[in-house]
């Protein structure tokens, strides 16, 4: 039988590319260096040893071939023989760019950069081969290991003894024993004994079925118990092992390797260097086109489903009935069942949007590569502070959010922060702290960027927007100047630099944003650093809602915005003269907004204190509405006014409402900011 | 290019069109039946604030959020009725889909490019921009209008500035 493998093809691509991402992740963290976090080791080891399996399996012999120089490293590192320095860890993730180079290639069927890749390799190998003899012989890629292992140090040595007891039908489930031994024999020296006791007869032989048994004894340096049951890791369900250690091992194989120092020597010029780098990253961007969700989630769904299916089963029971039956009983029974019905529809509602929610950390996860090697290739020292990165955020906007949020990080370290030697003249910590936070406020996810460089320079903008001749008013506020640096072509670098500084950014930034109903603020305090806002609605989709009546109109408030509803007395209102009317509520002064006055309808009431007052509160603001009355809370479905119309002033988009009819969202973002 | 105007080339190359008649006051007008979605009755609409007053709201259309265009008002004709015939046409151009209330919708019609008269000046109340021709059918006047041009014509507001 011939198996189509093109249709895994996919799926390995996508879990190398995660297994990429984590190994990047790993190498990254802060702390890998000097503690020997094993834990951390091995999931990076882990990582590049199943994508060098799979790229063999699918036929991507280079990049298995590639990534055995890796993996040979990393199991090193993991043995401990070697120690993990700067130098390793800038080859290992220099390694991770050449493979993601090659996956790209291969799922693109692009030409990937072969000398580059070239060039690596011989460096892993120059750093393997300069390691001690006996280390040496392990890293070898020997495909005959199993018969010729090096002959080590009887001290570093352990024996273990493997009985392996295959059930018959692990073979049905796609293992292949001899791929395991395969495997130990690279680990050391092996020796197989088969047992063909439990063997039938030829004509009683179940071709599918696996009656051998075997005894295995493996020796090898430094060799642990986890590293051997981790060949059996796919067929432990399928088997009885059994794994005995010889002797004990007094294993403290300390391996010190100089070659790393070496290695810096003939790294590529920086600038080249993050040139790659950064082309590496705009090749991760992840392809939209599939999502992997965590199979409880699944589980979930499917449950809820089922109750879905109680409930209309229940329901149509009742329906059933002749309509005389129908008493009083039953239109009880009738409403529970409806009830039941609305809760399901809700909790599936839910789950299904959960499962488009994903954590920022998708987007976050980036960063810290990227600032790393813009701050070596400008050479500036910066820290990467961030903060909420289990904020859950829909898919769609996740995406979308990528490309504005790389170049503002990017805009921050080229611009923002200043070099060490500039800070230290100020005063400041030699290293910039970039601080990326997300939260959640409201029904908005709040995104902020920010660092503590120098800060924008206001002259400058202006001098620019001059030259450029836009036109800015006399004595503009400092937000409208920030905005300056949206318009496109607006770029105040002195220096052009590869990085950022050619004029097409915010701008484009900008108008990404508000594409996904976001908004973009910029704070910033000369020689004090700048902050960049993100504001976004947290999903696309539904809306808690509380409907409210003013004149014959009915509106839709987001729930999330509103703190408080109350029946104003007169004594509350007052009037603040040429300003508008104010609510005293508390102590406190609340402008007050007429609705009808806004959307210019007959109000029913035509004083403030016969309607009903909603306290509503946005990012900047807090305003009291008029509104004639209140009528339900809800939840409604989002539907876009833009597709077929276009944005209205104070209305972030429409909804369908029971009786068909539709109604219109409130922005109260908007509405506090119009007082 | 939408499918529609892809479409209506391949028409426009035969020279030979089918349009939608309908009426406005006393006078018939004629657009491309490939533009035209459905037709169904008025209905009350949910008004748009600060919206000209040709823009009636927006209806609910099976999920899709329509804008409604009373072309009556926009082209300043005296009477505005809503009765039993008053229908509005849905039409699908520019990758839009917007409502047109009218009179009356009358016929479908086959006309020849060729039958095809150029309008003088003053031709009805919509601006000759949007003007294919004039075409006569048993003696009836019918003006033919290019809706896909009249609808996203800035005037019209339908479309935003920085969209269309």
């Amino acid at each position: 039988m011939q198996i189509d493998v093109s249709q895994f093809v996919q799926a390995f691509l996508e879990e190398s590319f995660e297994g990429l991402d984590l190994m990047e992740r790993e190498l990254l963290s802060e702390d890998l260096l000097g503690s020997a976090d094993h834990e951390r080791i091995n999931a990076i080891f882990r990582a590049a040893h199943s994508i060098k399996g799979s790229a063999g399996t699918f036929g991507f012999a280079a990049v298995g071939e590639f990534t055995h120089g890796v993996e040979t490293l990393l199991d090193q590192i993991r043995a401990g023989s070697r120690p993990l320095n700067e130098e390793v860890r800038a080859l290992l993730l220099e390694a991770v760019d050449r493979i993601r180079e090659m996956l790209v290639a291969a799922r693109d069927g692009s030409e990937h950069d072969a000398n580059a890749a070239a060039q690596t390799q011989a460096a892993i190998a120059e750093l393997l081969a300069a390691a001690p003899a006996d280390e040496a012989a392990a890293a070898e890629p020997a495909p005959s290991a199993a018969s010729a292992p090096a002959p080590a140090a009887p001290a570093g040595e352990s024996r273990w003894r493997i009985d392996f007891r295959p059930h018959a039908e692990l073979v049905t489930t796609g293992n292949d024993p001899l791929r395991i031994f395969q495997y130990l024999g690279d680990l050391g020296a092996l020796e197989v004994q088969c047992d063909t006791v439990a063997l039938p007869p030829l004509a009683e032989l179940n071709p599918e079925h696996c009656y051998l048994r075997w005894t295995l004894e493996l020796r090898g340096a430094g060799l642990a118990e986890a590293r051997v049951r981790e060949a059996f890791e796919w067929v432990a369900d399928t088997c009885d092992l059994e794994i005995t250690c010889l002797d004990a091992p007094p294993a403290d194989a300390a391996a010190p390797a100089s070659a790393g120092e070496q290695r810096a020597a003939d790294a590529a010029p920086a600038e080249a260097h993050g040139e790659r780098r950064r082309r590496g990253l705009a090749d991760r961007r992840a392809d939209a086109s599939s999502i992997r969700v965590a199979v409880d989630k699944v589980d979930n769904l499917v449950n809820l489903v089922g109750e879905l299916v109680i409930s209309q089963a229940m329901l149509s029971t009742i329906a059933q009935a002749e309509p005389d039956e129908f008493d009083a009983v039953r239109v009880e029974r009738l409403r529970q069942g409806l009830a039941q019905l609305e809760r399901n529809t809700r909790e599936l509602q839910e789950a299904v949007l959960s499962v488009r929610m994903m954590p920022i950390s998708f987007v976050f996860s980036r960063f810290p590569r990227l600032v790393r090697d813009l701050a070596a290739t400008l050479g500036k020292k910066v820290e990467l502070v961030v903060e909420g990165e289990d904020t859950e955020l829909d898919r769609g906007v996740i995406e979308k959010l990528v490309d504005p949020l790389t170049h503002i990080v990017r805009n921050a370290v080229d611009h923002g922060i200043e070099p060490p030697e500039l800070r230290a003249g100020k005063g400041k910590r030699e290293a910039g702290t970039l601080r990326l936070k997300a939260a959640h406020q409201g029904g908005n996810i709040v995104i902020e960027v920010s660092d503590d460089g120098a800060g924008l320079d206001r002259e400058r903008i202006l001098r620019k927007a001059a030259e450029r001749g836009m036109s800015v008013p006399e004595n503009a506020s400092d937000r409208d100047v920030w905005q300056l640096i949206c318009t496109p072509g607006f770029s105040t670098a002195e220096r052009i630099t590869d990085i950022s500084g050619r004029g097409v950014g915010m701008d484009v930034v900008k108008r990404n944003i508000e594409s996904i109903n976001g908004r973009l603020d910029i704070d910033s305090t000369p020689g004090a650093g700048t902050r960049m806002t993100i504001r976004l609605p947290l999903t696309l989709a539904i809306l808690d809602g509380m409907s409210v009546r003013v004149g014959d109109e009915i509106f839709i408030l987001p729930l999330t915005a509103i703190l408080e509803s109350l029946q104003p007395t007169r004594d509350q209102l007052h009037t603040i003269s040429g300003r508008g009317r104010v609510l005293r509520l508390r102590g406190e002064y609340l402008p007050l907004v007429r609705l009808s006055d806004v959307f210019n309808l007959p109000a029913r009431h035509e004083r403030p204190e016969d309607g009903i007052i909603v306290v509503v509160e946005s990012a900047q603001d807090r305003a009291a509405l008029a509104v004639d009355e209140l009528i339900a809370q809800h939840q409604v479905v989002i539907k876009s006014l833009e597709r077929n119309y276009r944005r209205v002033p104070g209305i972030s988009g429409a909804t369908i409402m029971g009786d068909g009819r539709v109604a219109l969202i409130l922005d109260v973002d908007m509405l506090t900011r119009i007082h | 290019m939408s499918a529609v105007g892809l479409q209506r080339d391949a028409q426009a190359r035969v020279g030979h069109r089918e349009l939608l008649v309908f009426r406005l006051g006393d006078e018939e007008y004629g657009i491309d039946i490939l533009s035209v979605q459905e037709i169904r009755r008025y209905e009350a609409v949910t008004r748009i604030v600060n919206t000209p007053e040709f823009i009636k709201g927006v209806i609910n259309m099976r999920g899709t959020i329509v804008p409604i265009v009373d072309l009556r008002i926009k082209f300043k004709l005296e009477k505005v009725v809503y009765d039993d015939f008053t229908v509005v046409v849905i039409l699908n151009v520019a990758d839009r889909v917007v409502g047109i209330v009218v009179d009356a919708v009358s016929d479908v019609i086959a006309v020849d490019d060729e039958s095809l008269r150029p309008a003088p000046q003053f031709a009805g109340h919509v601006d000759d921009d949007y003007l294919d021709g004039l075409a006569t059918v048993d003696q009836r006047m019918i003006i033919v209008v290019n809706i896909e041009s009249l609808i996203t014509t800035p005037e019209l507001g339908l479309v935003d500035e920085a969209a269309g």
